[in-house]
């Protein structure tokens, strides 16, 4: 469970960007997340009212856009739907791919009140 | 990249910068890891070590599946060709520092207290509880653990992952962001498989090639001394590529992540 750790990073980032905006407040808290990224988003909903109480994103709304698994073969250069662990090209079958989307574990954008 | 200028906005990302949002509110496009201050801390400690020429290694497995033991075995073969440290981390207890200063090595137990993983920030803090200018391989012992640990930049540069046999061989696919994370999979305690009819380490292999990894994967018993040489030079070998980085003035990361960053489409990220 260490969801709450990153929800404590995610809050600080938020706070320090709303101070450098003069924001009141932040309405919206848009995150990207791929399954691979070892991050579940549940847990880091529930964990997030903890980590932001008493903060100017208290009242936030967290919105977790996820990201897809796909990968990109070296063999034949395919771009395939993956599964976390079954990361082989949808095309030929190989496992000498890349990953090019599922790892992600950004702070997309935030919506401030500004007033 | 610039968070402030809108240099990092892409095509690809651009309609996550431009969403209308209610009057009184205004959106702002961040795009920044969210353990971007671990990262800027794990970034921090790979300077240190670059700066002494350390090699450092993150040790990652399940509770009990032989990190200790793999280190004392290691210790015993090449504390009189390598300076060697390590730091442990567990909830509680010295007892995995005391195991390893036994054996003539500087060891710093970081305990945790109910924490998961350890992070860049308590292994810099550990650091500072070490003499860095007599060390050449510095290990971190990560909490036994095969979900948090994988999350977070330490300031390594490689990662290696422990599978013992008397776990499920399936455990790469149950566990597909620890093991892909691995620089090289260690399949520990081997001398044990005559006695166990439900491991088999080509279905452990498969399982991991499943993940895309093409890593070594390293048979060996610590305690029996059974496939112990090809670790030995496994570490020989990343010690001087370590320190051919370092008079170049490079630095590196564990594979996972710094490969494949290049194609993402995020690759602009901070």
């Amino acid at each position: 469970m260490h969801e709450l750790a990153v929800c404590q990073a995610l809050v600080s980032q938020v706070v320090e960007i709303a101070q450098q905006n003069v924001a009141q407040g932040v309405a919206v808290i848009t995150l990207r997340i791929g399954a691979l990224s070892g991050v579940e988003p549940a847990l880091l909903i529930s964990a997030f009212p903890l980590a932001a109480a008493g903060t100017v994103a208290a009242d936030a709304q967290l919105v977790i856009e996820p990201q897809p698994v796909r990968v990109h073969c070296q063999t034949c250069n395919a771009d395939t739907e993956a599964t976390p662990n079954r990361l082989l090209c949808g095309m030929c079958g190989d496992y000498h791919t890349q990953l090019i989307s599922g790892d992600e574990l950004l702070l997309a954008n935030l919506e401030l009140t500004t007033n | 990249m610039c968070d402030s200028c809108g240099c990092n906005v892409t095509p690809g990302n651009q309609h996550l910068a431009y969403k209308p949002v209610k009057a009184g509110t205004s959106a702002v496009t961040v795009l920044k890891k969210l353990l971007a201050h671990n990262d800027d801390q794990a970034a921090h400690n790979r300077s240190h070590f670059d700066t002494r020429g350390i090699l450092t290694i993150n040790l990652m497995s399940s509770p009990g599946s032989g990190k200790t033991a793999l280190l004392e075995a290691t210790i015993d073969a090449l504390k009189d060709e390598f300076r060697l440290a390590v730091i442990e981390g567990d909830l509680e207890t010295e007892n995995d520092a005391a195991r390893i200063r036994a054996r003539g090595v500087p060891a710093y137990q970081i305990t945790t207290g109910s924490a998961c993983h350890l992070d860049a920030h308590m292994v810099h803090e550990a650091l500072h509880h070490l003499d860095l200018s007599e060390v050449d391989i510095l290990f971190v012992e990560n909490v036994g653990n095969l979900v948090c640990p994988a999350s977070f930049d330490l300031g390594q540069h490689r990662n290696v992952t422990l599978l013992s046999v008397t776990e499920g061989d399936d455990k790469p696919a149950k566990y597909p962001v620890m093991f892909r994370a691995a620089d090289v999979v260690v399949l520990s305690k081997i001398d044990l498989l005559a006695m166990l009819d439900d491991f088999d380490p080509a279905r452990a292999e498969q399982c991991l090639r499943q993940l895309a990894s093409t890593v070594p994967l390293l048979q060996l018993s610590a305690r029996k001394g059974q496939g112990m040489t090809a670790w030995y030079d496994w570490l020989r070998n990343e010690l001087a590529a370590q320190r051919a980085r370092v008079l170049a003035g490079q630095t590196v990361k564990p594979y996972i992540q710094s490969d494949g960053l290049k194609l993402h489409t995020h690759a602009e990220v901070s």
